[in-house]
């Protein structure tokens, strides 16, 4: 069964009607880590705050765990967790303070709930007598996902919970989604970070608040209906350039240590462009077919 | 020292008994693209501070732009841009306004403002939102321009503090073809970011961990040095043995 349910939703600002959301429609399984992935300024917050009953869409419908966001907010409310992506916890409160305060509002203990949040706590009890405000950065995340679940939710919303955290961080952030999905928690989480989305169940790409393909990473990946090679010479900057040159009918961008080519099948002879880069004196030249990350994906649909 | 837009000598920053930055010792070439990695709370943003000018060191000796970073603050503000992801323009003030007062503020004649500002308007191909609040223009154009208002008074250094994160990728790359041509203008750039392939894209990178520089190198010789196969692997095995967690 489906835990979300969007149906068309619209969302729009201002005077000058600017576009934040066009028609956005998805559904989320129970169960399931589904990822909305996309830039800042793609429509992912205004997403997420109409989906926690806390934005009225302008149009379209979306139901949580079967409730209308708009007719029946009172029950959504009571069953999920939220996670903005602003820090929004009390900063004079302490962490054992802000945690008490977030489970009697939802007329639970900690103590009842505490197995759902055991693995994450440990790291916080230490500094229980802190204010939050004076917490880390990860430190804060990590209270933050604390008071999101203290109230065993249904579903989780948890809003570019890994954003300018680095990537050892970002990597423990993910481990912690895993259990929680183990314990059959249905989570919604959103990400700028495109290498993020191998660790969701399913995606949504989202872009200029339209969406742009939704399915299994795997899926989308496979879906790349270009060529891709991967390449490499003793001057990366200069390769690109000289690619770039010698065709006009492929795209190529840098990716890592490597220069990432796309076109459509039969457009470019590579032997061809091999020795054309041999000729421009380029060497250890490496010049193979490669898999399409999203992140290929996702520059290939903004391209479109 | 010649060619050196950077040099450090066992810097160091302590906030009461913590020692936030401990003893790091490295040097920047002109024009070079230099990555400055590490864990949240690993003393990057300290770090960065004391050579921006903005804090004192503790202990330890430091230049930037051959200016003293105890007694000539003043001097390395005025000769470095600086641009972070979380402040750089103002968001209630137009393009051109924004370009104007940062212009000023360094000092720049009005009428080369003027030519200066018609140049970054045209290149960056912004003549349709010229006269539109920062505020309501694409986060990859804003990074754009905020990356070009840091650079008008053609400092020999740059500073960018996470400039590209949040990004598309496709404006991401853009900001980097943005980079790659000031660096060969001679505009030395010293960077930090999470993204590790942006980390590929640097001649040279720093990688801290606990207040010290646990690893310098080219990204071909950090590979080598930790045989990983890539920077996220190099990136893993450093930051994994820290000991504070910020």
């Amino acid at each position: 069964m489906e835990s979300i349910v969007v149906n068309g939703i619209s969302k729009w600002y201002g005077k000058e009607k600017l576009v934040a959301l066009k028609n956005v429609s998805f559904t989320v399984n129970h169960g399931e880590i589904f990822g909305i992935i996309g830039p800042d300024g793609a429509g992912k917050t205004s997403l997420f705050r109409i989906l926690t009953t806390l934005l009225l869409a302008d149009e379209g419908s979306a139901t949580v765990e079967g409730k209308d966001v708009v007719k029946q907010y009172k029950q959504i409310r009571n069953e999920i967790g939220y996670m903005p992506g602003r820090f929004s916890l009390y900063q004079d409160l302490t962490v054992k303070e802000n945690l008490t305060f977030f489970a009697t509002i939802f007329n639970t203990t900690i103590k009842e709930n505490y197995h759902l949040i055991k693995d994450i706590y440990v790291q916080l009890e230490p500094f229980n007598d802190r204010r939050a405000g004076k917490l880390s950065g990860g430190m804060k995340q990590k209270l933050a996902l604390c008071c999101a679940l203290i109230h065993k939710p249904t579903v989780l919303f948890l809003d570019e919970p890994t954003t300018g955290v680095d990537p050892v961080s970002r990597k423990e952030f993910w481990e912690m989604l895993g259990k929680l999905k183990e314990q059959g928690i249905t989570i919604l989480v959103s990400t700028p970070y495109m290498d993020e989305a191998s660790k969701c169940d399913r995606i949504a790409l989202i872009q200029n608040g339209s969406i742009l393909a939704t399915d299994t990473p795997n899926a989308i990946r496979q879906s790349f209906d270009l060529m891709l090679y991967k390449a490499k010479s003793h001057n990366t900057a200069l390769l690109l350039k000289d690619i770039r040159h010698y065709s006009k009918n492929l795209y190529a961008y840098a990716f890592g240590e490597h220069v990432h080519i796309t076109f459509k099948a039969g457009e470019i002879d590579i032997e061809e462009l091999k020795m054309n880069l041999i000729e421009r004196k380029h060497h250890d030249i490496i010049l193979e077919p490669d898999d399409a990350t999203i992140e290929d994906c996702f520059i290939q649909m903004l391209r479109a | 020292m010649g060619d050196k837009v950077i040099t450090t000598e066992g810097l160091t920053k302590k906030f009461g008994d913590f020692t936030a930055v401990d003893n790091i010792t490295f040097d920047v070439e002109k024009g070079e693209i230099f990555g400055f990695l590490g864990a949240n709370g690993a003393g990057k943003t300290t770090a960065m501070r004391m050579l921006c000018g903005l804090s004192i060191p503790s202990g330890g000796k430091a230049t930037v732009a051959g200016y003293d970073v105890y007694r000539q603050t003043e001097k390395i503000k005025e000769n470095i841009g600086y641009m972070s992801q979380k402040f750089s323009l103002y968001e209630d003030l137009t393009v051109i306004e924004n370009i104007n007062f940062f212009g000023g503020i360094y000092k720049i004649p009005s009428n080369l403002i003027k030519k200066k500002s018609d140049e970054v308007i045209e290149k960056l191909g912004l003549q349709p939102h010229a006269k539109k609040l920062v505020g309501s223009i694409p986060l990859g154009w804003k990074q754009k321009l905020a990356f070009s208002v840091a650079i008008l008074h053609e400092p020999g250094l740059v500073f960018l503090d996470e400039p590209t994160g949040g990004v598309d990728p496709v404006a991401r790359r853009q900001f980097w073809d943005l980079i790659y041509e000031a660096a060969e203008r001679g505009i030395t750039v010293f960077i930090t970011t999470h993204y590790m392939d942006e980390a590929e894209y640097c001649d040279r990178i720093s990688i801290m961990v606990d207040g010290r520089i646990d690893a310098l190198g080219s990204p071909t010789a950090l590979k080598k040095q930790f045989s990983s196969d890539n920077m996220d692997e190099v990136f893993y095995r450093l930051a994994r043995g820290a000991k504070r967690t910020e």
